[in-house]
């Protein structure tokens, strides 16, 4: 409409109380939907439009300004606020809520009459925005003045629903909203004036939870409490607080609840960590990883009583078998390493599901296997023990034989645990020397494919230089057969009548064994070692045969009257047999002239062939051990059902172990010179703990070197010249070149 | 060019200068060639009082008949100083060199000068930096062979006691009686002898508050630390 006539300010002003009066109006009627009529609105729109646009000095632009804020403050003070104070509560809250709403309601029709001041005048004095000056308003009128009451009001309900009961969450949504738009673009006013007093409560809320709930309730119980606790807090804020809450709530429920009782808690003692592991509570242990996973080094103590649980466990299998063998009943090698690997098993589940294979119990579990596994039992070093059962393992024949899957699987787990023994060498000089037993004794029955499997495993996680020995044996027998064909396609005739198969082993690779060179063979056999002989020598290169007779069988048959049998023997009893060919009788003396064995060698043989299962001979006297006087005869009335025998000897009683620990400690004094030479040729100069512990950590993947040892072997240098002590300082010590 | 006016008292270093006379063993320009064969014919006169005339040398024998004359005893330090001041190679022995060697490093041509000095080489030899290129000298003058290069216990004992006894005394007691009980070791070596003299040197004893195991001291003074220890419990 077009209008000539200027608007006067007070004019202007009567017309726009009008518009205010009848908007206050509609809010107190509180009807659903807040409508002002249209054709006032306009009216109110273009009446400050048109103050606003007219020409000096009739442009009221500051004026309506200053208006706006005049009327946002006389109604947050008149209206609103005595509103409020006049109720106490939770009608305070409902009060100060619904104020609250109305107040924003009447700010928007407000700001949209106004709302032309907002296109040109306030940018252009950069002045607060019309929505800006409500709030503040609010702030300043209404907030300041009942924010105290209203947080203490609201902290009661909140603890009122911690205790259970309903509350109006709207409500309180709502009401904190005011809190957050009070800081006016920060979070200041929230934090300051409602959430510091939540915190503080909240903390002495579940303090006083914690001192009850840890007298009252077991270990797993606790963790349901504690659980439900955790995840009603974030409802919580869900429900009616800012997200910024969320993160201190969590914490101090985690810090009360968990951290500062985590050692009464875990402890505990008949349903702490140690006893829900005892009795496999998959779901408590879980739990217990969930609650604890969160809080900054919160799993250690759990992880840390894994460990004392696992290594405890451990522990009582050692002593049960320490006792067993103390009390004269046999280490069985495959019952303890047996026990041992299902341990481990058990204990990984554990470790991937409860525990989701965090590393923090992987090393929890490493750790206490590396406390028991290097346990001895009756004097046996654990690795001498699964060398044992790894043997046991291998030799299984019948219905003992594993499935395949399942000798993989064991194949596995033994290599695993290799990982925890600290006495690796001795390990693989012990498998070594049983290794070459199994191939050289039982090649038919031995498994190539599971011990090269094992083989392969170990070679795996421990380096080609840890297998290099076993692979060179198992290979040795592969070329042996090979070479073995080519030597039988050579022979035009059996040397001696003999059917003669020879395996060459390198010497390299298998345990060092005693010749038994001076040992006078039958006129055939010497034959077939002679023609062997040849053949090697055309195929190869100046190579010196050593001829172990002492690991060699024979298939002899003797002719007995009832009936010929076969005697499958070792080559003495056969070179011994043989000598009854010419006579009839024989005294010992007589026979061990003619053969040439050692005595101890020869009453071995003479126990098996005459006083053991089988009496191939006869002895005069028949007793039940052999002595120099003895005579023997050759029994022509022997007989049996079977048509083949296996006449087996007892292997000679060497010292295995202590042999084994020689030659161990002999090669670690050599590794050691090794290592000292190389890591002083690289460095130069170092001091001596220095030295010594690179020399423990460059070492430890094969042995735990005693640092005696290293002292000693270290002055044996200096003593050889490869090092000397620095002239100043006599802990430190320089390479010579 | 103009002369710088100041004129610095500086003394001429003269090329020679005149010590402390001695005795009448300075030689003086003139008759120097002449006097030093002199002096050597006295060394060597001397030399030959004690030497075996078919060998050449001074044997055990005449080491003693040196003792008896210098009225020390033959185990004394002061011989084995003698030995060290000339040099000697070969234990029980001194050669013609040798001993000319010591005399004229002593200034003496005379047994009864010789004895008057040995008092004072004494104080020498007890100097620290001499100490230690002594004691080093005492393990190498006992070693028989030239292959060899380690002592057998028993003589390490009885060395410790001539070499270390007077200064070291409680020290050289204790480690002799561990010596003795011990088996790991039946030779000592260089580096033991060697360590043992720094041991003196550096560790309060017998407290041996400042020793460690932690660091490089020999195996057997380790051993010896623990026995020790064991002993004071």
């Amino acid at each position: 409409m077009y209008r000539a006539t200027i608007i006067d300010f007070e004019q202007g002003c009567k017309c726009l109380e009008a518009g205010v009066s009848e908007l206050k109006r509609i809010l107190e009627e509180e009807t659903s939907e807040t409508r002002i009529d249209p054709k006032q609105y306009l009216e109110l729109y273009t009446t400050i439009y048109n103050m606003c646009i007219q020409k000096h000095p009739h442009d009221h632009s500051q004026r309506l300004y200053n208006k706006y804020h005049d009327i946002v403050e006389h109604y947050a003070k008149k209206t609103v606020l005595p509103c409020v104070q006049q109720k106490h509560d939770e009608y305070l809250l409902r009060e100060l809520s619904r104020r609250w709403d109305h107040y924003k309601v009447f700010v928007k029709w407000l700001s949209h009459f106004f709302n032309y001041l907002e296109r040109f005048f306030i940018p252009q004095r950069n002045y607060p925005s019309l929505l800006e000056v409500a709030m503040k308003s609010f702030r300043n009128r209404v907030y300041l003045e009942v924010q105290v009451n209203a947080k203490d009001v609201v902290i009661a309900l909140i603890d009122k629903e911690r205790e259970g009961a309903q509350i109006d969450m709207e409500l309180l949504k709502n009401v904190l909203d005011i809190f957050v738009q009070s800081g006016m673009g920060t979070i200041e006013r929230y934090k300051e004036d409602f959430e510091m007093f939540l915190l503080e409560e909240t903390e002495s809320y579940y303090a006083r939870k914690a001192s009850r709930w840890i007298q009252e309730c077991s270990c797993p119980e606790y963790m349901i409490k504690s659980e439900e606790s955790l995840k009603k807090e974030k409802e919580r804020v869900t429900h009616y607080l800012h997200s910024s809450t969320e993160s201190k709530l969590v914490e101090i429920v985690q810090d009360i609840l968990l951290v500062s009782v985590a050692k009464h808690l875990l402890e505990k003692e008949h349903s702490g960590c140690s006893a829900l592991l005892r009795d496999d509570k998959t779901d408590d242990l879980s739990r217990m990883y969930r609650l604890y996973h969160p809080i900054p080094k919160g799993l250690e103590p759990v992880a840390d009583a894994f460990r004392i649980y696992v290594a405890r466990e451990g522990n009582a299998l050692i002593k049960q078998a320490q006792d067993a063998a103390a009390n004269g009943s046999l280490v069985e090698a495959q019952v303890l390493v047996g026990k041992i690997i299902d341990l481990h098993e058990k204990y990984m589940v554990y470790v991937m599901d409860c525990f989701k294979n965090h590393t923090l119990f992987h090393k929890a579990l490493k750790e206490a296997f590396e406390v028991f596994c290097n346990k001895k039992v009756a004097g046996s070093s654990s690795a001498e023990l699964v060398a044992n059962f790894c043997d046991s393992l291998f030799k299984k024949s019948g219905n003992d034989k594993l499935s395949d899957e399942a000798m993989e699987a064991t194949i596995d787990n033994v290599v695993k645990l290799l990982d925890y023994i600290s006495d690796k060498d001795i390990f693989s000089e012990f498998y070594r020397k049983k290794l070459a037993r199994r191939l050289l004794f039982d090649h038919h029955k031995v498994n190539k494919e599971h011990e090269t499997s094992m083989i392969t495993k170990l070679k795996r996680q421990q380096g080609g230089q840890y297998t290099s020995k076993m692979e060179g044996m198992v290979t040795d027998m592969q070329l042996a057969k090979e070479f073995q064909k080519g030597f039988k396609g050579s022979l035009t005739a059996k040397p001696g009548g003999i059917d003669l198969a020879v395996t060459v082993l390198n010497t390299g690779f298998w345990p060092s064994y005693k010749t038994s060179t001076d040992l006078n063979l039958p006129r055939e056999m010497v034959e077939c070692v002679e023609a062997f002989k040849s053949y090697y020598g055309t195929k190869t290169n100046q190579r010196k045969l050593r001829w172990l007779y002492s690991h060699g069988t024979c298939h002899v048959i003797g002719s007995f009257d009832p009936k010929p049998i076969e005697l499958v023997l070792s080559t003495y009893q056969a070179v011994v047999l043989c000598l009854f060919n010419n006579t009839e009788r024989l005294t010992y003396q007589e026979i061990i002239e003619q053969l040439n064995l050692s005595h101890e060698d020869l009453v071995r043989v003479l126990l098996s062939l005459s006083c053991a299962k089988y009496r191939i001979l006869n002895k005069e006297p028949a007793s039940k051990s052999i002595s120099t006087t003895d005579v023997f005869e050759f029994n022509s009335k022997f007989t049996s059902t079977m048509r083949r025998i296996k006449v087996s000897i007892p292997p000679p009683p060497i010292d295995e172990r202590k042999k084994v620990v020689e030659d161990v400690d002999q090669d670690r004094r050599y590794a050691i010179d090794a290592c000292i030479v190389r890591i002083m040729k690289s460095r130069k100069v170092l001091p001596h703990q220095q030295l010594v512990s690179q020399c423990v950590e460059q070492l430890s993947r094969m042995f735990k070197p005693d640092i005696k040892m290293i002292k000693k072997r270290i002055e044996d240098l200096i003593t050889r010249d490869y090092l000397k002590r620095d002239a100043k300082n006599h802990h430190i010590f320089n390479y010579v070149a | 060019m103009p002369r710088t006016a100041s004129k610095t008292t500086r003394k001429r270093s003269k090329p020679y200068t005149v010590t402390s006379s001695d005795t009448d063993h300075v030689p003086s320009a003139s008759s120097k060639t002449k006097k030093s064969s002199k002096e050597n014919d006295e060394k060597y006169k001397l030399f030959n009082k004690y030497a075996n005339t078919s060998s050449g040398v001074i044997d055990p024998e005449g080491i003693e008949k040196l003792c008896s004359k210098l009225k020390v005893s033959h185990t004394d330090i002061k011989i084995l100083m003698l030995a060290w001041k000339m040099k000697s190679e070969r234990q029980g022995y001194f050669t013609k060199a040798e001993w000319r060697r010591a005399l004229k490093a002593l200034k003496v041509d005379t047994t009864k000068k010789l004895k008057k000095a040995l008092p004072e080489l004494e104080k020498e030899v007890r100097k620290p930096l001499n100490f230690a290129d002594f004691y080093a000298y005492a393990f190498r003058y006992c070693l028989t062979d030239e292959r060899q290069n380690c002592i057998d216990i028993e003589t390490i004992c009885q060395l410790l006691d001539m070499v270390l006894g007077s200064t070291f005394r409680d020290q050289v007691d204790h480690f002799v009686d561990y010596l003795k009980i011990q088996n790991d070791y039946k030779v000592s070596t260089m580096d033991q002898w060697m360590g043992f003299y720094r041991f003196c040197n550096e560790i309060s004893f017998p407290d041996m508050t400042n020793y460690s195991l932690e660091l490089a001291w020999p195996l057997i003074l380790d051993n010896f630390f623990e026995w020790m220890r064991e002993k004071q419990a």
